[in-house]
């Protein structure tokens, strides 16, 4: 074996999420009803292009997860194999070079020169000043003058042809699939695709695929020669960063959700729900906490666990393992500081629902009052959840990015957006301006933060019952029969649309207004 | 006489996602001056829609596809914006449904009319304030020139709709659109506004296009009168015309539909079906699929007006002289067959019997939310419901009844007072004591679209009670074992079909919802079922077929109903006792004819006459001043003597004791005597 595994905390809560997730997803299946509505959000075509662009960045995040230690080429005196102390992921060995590749210092994209002017010996012993060629960016060019624009060129132009070859060998497979799945040929699957009369918008999804497909083809032949995204200060390459990066947003985005999602819930819904001193004791409880500035008490917090961690070393093998505590300590901490907001918002959502007289109806029979949350509160303020964990995420990621600023952010080791920026935000005000890492930094962190709210915002919409597609509509009209002793009534208004607009301002039929006595 | 309004072929359209709405599909009337146009319809029918595109103040996504709109000759279709902002409010203004929306909260009244004089008059400021003033006055607001510088909060909801008939009345308009005016006003209240309204109308010589779905208040405001139905106007005539011999099928069947006294015990008409959906394109009559007349022709042909009396138009075939088809003059009567009137057996120990029960709600304030007072929703109120009878509680709204019936539940603790079921005392039990009890009580809420949860199917809805109480074995089928089909049985007795119960509450209608909220209530075998105002959000055709519903129910079951309303005619109709409640005090109590026919206390009497009556024979309404005091501090003495037209120096002293009118009919009143006052009733 040369190699050996490793399971750092995080990665092991990363793949306890993951097999949550397929257990659910499992759930569902065997659910008919649920099914049905997440079958709307597989209908809607904003949300599955964002899952598309979704579910690439999950898979570059769980083969970042995927840690080992390489073997070295000597054995130790027991002739024992020795292990690196370095942990490298799956995703290192895919990207190799990129990792492997590290200049002296900044070059910008597609450069291949140095950004800055050095000393360089002459091979007649003279020196001069000059932008020295890097050492792995364009050192196949001989004439980097002539040559530079025809190579770039037909590479792109090759990684293109790849990546569309690529995505037809997907698209094949993928009408094969649906082939297989409903009794159609593959020539016809083919035109229902292309005719947009699928009920998953596969056409999105394709199109989404092959600019997915052509874009990492593309980089991938460009990057075997060139820095696509240029290199930072010690010389990585930006693209190889900003890569190692998408596993770490993740990470901080959901954990801490994760950790957050309970305390907002449980404390927020209790203090709406029971009201009366529960509530005074919730409320002064989430004010206090709001009142201490939550960089400081991250700060405090933080610097105490790397006192932690300093005085008990012996405890980490690697560092990789050093800077994986901290990330999840991290994440923990953000987690108990940014439940504040949502709580507020549940609570009072909460107050508004519990007066609602189908809540009455369920204490009129008595249901218990941890039945009527989860049952009655709990689904009717799931959107809001949904819509601030995403609206967090974004948030969460640049509070990292905070944090790193001020120092207590991910260990320094740790590649992150946070460490990123915070690198490039000095950069910033340099003559000539360094701008691509910042810029890289930004453009994955926009794709990942838009595909997250765009698919959040499908999901949210399928899950609502009274949202409907009008396809649904349709099909769900009742067909009220004559029953024998009572006369039937009036047939179904499907949804609330097609019935206030009729009546504005209010129903005019309410005879009374609903007041409280 | 010139017509003032004349519209011509109307046609606005709606766009939504898929199809456009036809909410008002080719419409004509026309309005002279200084008369009272009624339209009337169902929701949904397309009234407030043609009234908005009269103002031209149609939502963004409507749009008015032909047609003109002649104001004094002109067409307001063709006017540019700015002209048309001349016209609003100084030609044509419009009362809105919903006082409590249509005031901005942060402007002061003054202001808010002012803002109505400074568009369309120019006036000085101090003159603006005299007109202000006078306005406030014409429309009945005592001490009109302190109470204009209030805001809308200190207005209650009839001062607030007078401040609403006062802003629109500033522009002196030569046409009034009021768009349901006293739709969410009580029955007092809205007496009232609308004979305010009536004395404008002489006053100014204004027209008045008034747009409601209660036939009552057309009969006493209307001159001329259209029908809506399905964006379309079905038949136009005359007052005396339309409630002398209504032509079309829908308005006979919406005169059928109404419930009271004299359809006691027979089922009321109902119009089955709904309004169809105004997206399609009509081939035929557009009420055929409900009409219970209909024919052939009815499906195929669009009906064209027909003429049947003098001023008297209705689009109909069965008055197609052409026709071969021979008109039948009645509705068919096998609907109104009486409910077999199972002689009620009288058991003497009442099913739930409620003493002295009391609901005060503390009022906190500071700090440290120290108790500065109490709001007296229920003060004091005894009731006794007996096996298989309906009581009913009727007052204004904010007089306490729902609190009643909701403290009789526990679902809001009762203060003081005693609420027996069975001869077990319901008040101080905890809650896993109540449990057992909550399947003999369930209630069924106002508001059928806030009364289901929005996420739950309906089968998870009716299993709940079902679930949590335990319950094993049905009332309506004894044989019945699995959950889902105990839930089949429980739809079908509210007739709706079981494949329902796999849907989601949005996808019902308003009726259906309700009848869904009544199954669910059905489920534990309830023996008394508290309905508050169960009907109150609902048209009139559902409303009927929602009380022949509980009607039939109570035969087949034996259920005690307490019904909770303001409505009089369901009262007539459904109610065996009646007890009238003022400001958390019953004020009369007895059986149901003996107080409608003979009502004592003045309270009653006053509520009784304001009720709009569709025959002519009720006598004059008795007017209340003012409106009802708040029960923080309720008025010394006999609550209701600040507005008793009878009140006597004895009212504010002390409240009155019970007098016994009959061995079954009470009232709380010092015009009868005191001396044979029973015990159990003082306070």
């Amino acid at each position: 074996m040369s190699f050996k595994p490793v399971i750092l905390w995080t990665d092991a809560l990363t793949l306890i999420l993951v097999f949550i997730s397929f257990v659910m997803i499992w759930y569902v299946r065997n659910n008919v009803h649920l099914l049905a509505s997440w079958k709307r959000v597989a209908r809607s075509v904003s949300g599955m292009c964002a899952f598309t662009v979704l579910l690439t960045f999950l898979i570059i995040g769980l083969l970042d997860t995927l840690h080992f230690r390489p073997a070295l080429d000597h054995q130790n005196s027991q002739g024992k194999i020795v292990y690196s102390a370095e942990v490298l992921s799956v995703l290192d060995l895919l990207v190799g070079p990129l990792r492997t590749h590290v200049e002296k210092t900044y070059s910008a994209p597609f450069a291949t020169h140095l950004y800055t002017k050095e000393t360089v010996d002459l091979h007649d012993g003279s020196q001069i000043r000059t932008f020295a060629r890097l050492k792995f960016g364009g050192t196949h060019l001989q004439d980097p003058q002539t040559e530079y624009l025809s190579d770039i060129g037909w590479r792109i132009a090759a990684g293109f042809g790849i990546g569309f070859l690529l995505w037809i060998m997907l698209h094949i497979i993928l009408c094969q699939l649906i082939a297989r799945h409903t009794k159609w040929s593959f020539a016809q699957s083919f035109h229902i695709i292309w005719q947009r009369r699928t009920d998953i918008p596969w056409h999105a999804i394709l199109i989404t695929l092959a600019i997915i497909t052509v874009t990492i083809s593309v980089t991938s032949m460009l990057a075997a020669h060139y820095h696509v995204l240029g290199t930072d200060k010690v010389g990585q390459d930006v693209l190889y960063l900003s890569l190692k990066s998408i596993r770490i947003a993740l990470v901080i985005g959901t954990l801490t959700t994760l950790i957050m999602l309970p305390f907002a819930l449980l404390l927020g819904i209790t203090a709406g729900y029971f009201h009366g001193w529960i509530d005074d004791v919730i409320q002064y409880i989430y004010t206090t906490l709001n009142s201490i500035p939550n960089v400081l008490l991250i700060a405090a917090t933080v610097l105490m666990m790397q006192v932690y961690i300093e005085t008990h070393s012996e405890i980490f093998e690697t560092t990789a393992a050093r800077a994986d505590i901290r990330l999840l300590f991290l994440c923990i901490i953000l987690g108990i500081t940014s439940w504040t907001s949502l709580c507020r918002l549940l609570r009072g959502e909460t107050l508004k629902l519990r007066e609602m007289e189908y809540i009455q109806a369920a204490h009129a029979f008595g249901v218990s009052h941890w039945r009527i949350i989860s049952r009655h509160i709990l689904p009717n303020v799931m959107y809001i959840v949904l819509i601030a964990t995403v609206m967090d995420f974004s948030g969460l990621v640049l509070a990292e990015a905070v944090l790193s600023y001020v120092g207590v952010g991910v260990d320094p080791s740790m590649i992150s957006f946070g460490t990123m920026i915070n690198a490039a935000r000095m950069e910033m005000a340099r003559e000539p301006m360094v701008w691509w890492a910042l810029l890289a930094a930004f453009a994955f962190m926009f794709t990942l933060v838009l595909s997250a709210n765009l698919f959040a915002d499908a999901v949210q919409k399928a899950l609502d019952p009274r949202i409907k597609t009008h396809d649904a509509r349709n099909a769900h009209d009742i067909a009220t029969d004559d029953h024998p002793h009572l006369v039937t009534t009036d047939k179904t208004v499907t949804t609330q649309s097609s019935t206030p607009p009729l009546s504005l301002p209010h129903s005019p039929f309410t005879n009374k207004p609903p007041r409280q006595p | 006489m010139s017509a003032l309004l004349k519209i011509e072929n109307l046609q606005t359209i709606l766009h939504t996602d898929n199809k456009p709405v036809r909410a008002v599909d080719n419409i004509s009337f026309k309005i002279n001056s200084g008369e009272t146009f009624a339209l009337l319809g169902e929701s949904g029918c397309g009234k407030s829609m043609t009234a908005l595109s009269v103002m031209r103040l149609l939502p963004d996504a409507g749009e008015i596809l032909s047609g003109s709109i002649k104001l004094n000759g002109n067409d307001v279709l063709q006017l540019p914006e700015i002209e048309m902002r001349r016209i609003r409010g100084k030609l044509i203004s419009m009362i809105f449904q919903e006082p409590m929306l249509s005031l901005n909260p942060v402007l002061t009244i003054a202001d808010q009319i002012n803002e109505v004089l400074k568009q369309h008059l120019k006036l000085e400021y101090s003159t603006a304030k005299e007109r202000i003033k006078e306005l406030l006055e014409q429309v009945g607001i005592p001490d009109a020139s302190k109470r204009m510088h209030e805001y809308p909060f200190q207005f209650s909801g009839g001062m607030k709709q007078r401040a609403m008939i006062a802003m629109a009345l500033a522009g002196q308009p030569e046409l009034l659109i009021a768009d349901e005016p006293t739709t969410a006003l009580d029955v007092t209240i809205q007496a009232q506004v609308l004979s305010l309204l009536r004395q404008i109308q002489q006053q100014n010589n204004m027209a008045i296009l008034l747009i409601t779905h209660d036939l009552g208040v057309v009969n006493e405001m209307a001159k001329h009168v259209a029908v809506m139905y399905a964006g379309e106007i079905i038949e136009q005539t005359t007052h005396k015309h339309f409630f002398s011999h209504p032509a079309h099928p829908y308005s006979q069947q919406l005169f059928a539909s109404l419930p009271g006294k004299q359809k006691r015990h027979h089922k009321l008409t109902v119009i089955g079906g709904t309004v169809p959906s105004l997206t399609q394109k009509f081939i035929g009559c557009r009420f055929a699929e409900r009409c219970p007349q209909a024919f052939a022709r009815c499906h195929n042909n669009v009906p064209e007006w027909h003429t049947i009396a003098d001023g008297h138009i209705v689009r109909c075939h069965l008055y197609d002289s052409t026709a071969e088809h021979t008109l039948k003059t009645q509705l068919a009567e096998t609907s109104q067959k009486p409910i077999a009137a199972s002689e009620k057996p009288i058991s003497d120990s009442p099913l739930l019997q409620v003493t002295d029960l009391k609901v005060h709600f503390p009022v906190h304030k500071g700090l440290f939310k120290r108790t500065v007072g109490h709001v007296k929703a229920v003060d004091g109120i005894s009731l006794n419901i007996y096996k298989g009878k309906t009581l009913a509680l009727v007052g204004e709204s904010g007089c306490g009844k729902t609190t009643v019936g909701k403290s009789m539940l526990q679902l809001i603790e009762p203060t003081a007072g005693s609420v027996r079921y069975d001869g077990r005392e319901l008040i101080g039990m905890h809650r896993s004591q109540l449990r057992p009890m909550r399947s003999q009580l369930q209630f069924v809420f106002q508001d059928p679209y806030s009364s289901l949860n929005p996420r739950m199917r309906i089968i998870d809805i009716i299993q709940e009670g079902i679930i949590a109480l335990d319950i094993k074995t049905s009332a309506l089928d004894v044989r019945s074992t699995s959950l889902e089909s105990m839930v089949d049985i429980l739809l079908d007795c509210v007739a709706l079909p079981s494949d329902a119960k796999w849907r989601y509450p949005h996808e019902f209608s308003g009726g259906q919802r309700q009848r869904i909220a009544i199954a669910r209530a059905l489920a534990v075998n309830p023996k008394l079922l508290i309905c508050d105002e169960p009907t109150s959000a609902l048209d009139v055709s559902v409303q009927a077929q929602i009380l022949n519903l509980l009607s039939t129910l109570q035969n087949d079951l034996g259920l005690a109903f307490l019904f909770i309303t303001h409505n009089i005619s369901v009262v007539e109709y459904l109610a065996d006792d009646i007890a009238v409640m003022y400001l958390g005090r019953i004020v009369e109590y007895g059986r149901i004819d003996e107080v409608i026919e003979n009502p004592k206390h003045p309270y009653t009497q006053a509520l009784l006459s304001a009720v709009p009556k569709i025959d002519n024979s009720a006598a004059a309404i008795i007017k209340l001043k003012g409106e009802l005091p708040s029960p923080t501090s309720p008025p010394a003495g006999c609550h209701f003597h600040p507005r008793c037209p009878h009140a006597m120096p004895i009212c504010n002293e002390s409240y009155p004791k019970a007098s016994m009118i009959s061995e079954t009919h009470i009232t709380h009143c010092y015009l009868y005597s005191q001396e044979n006052a029973s015990n159990q009733h003082e306070h």
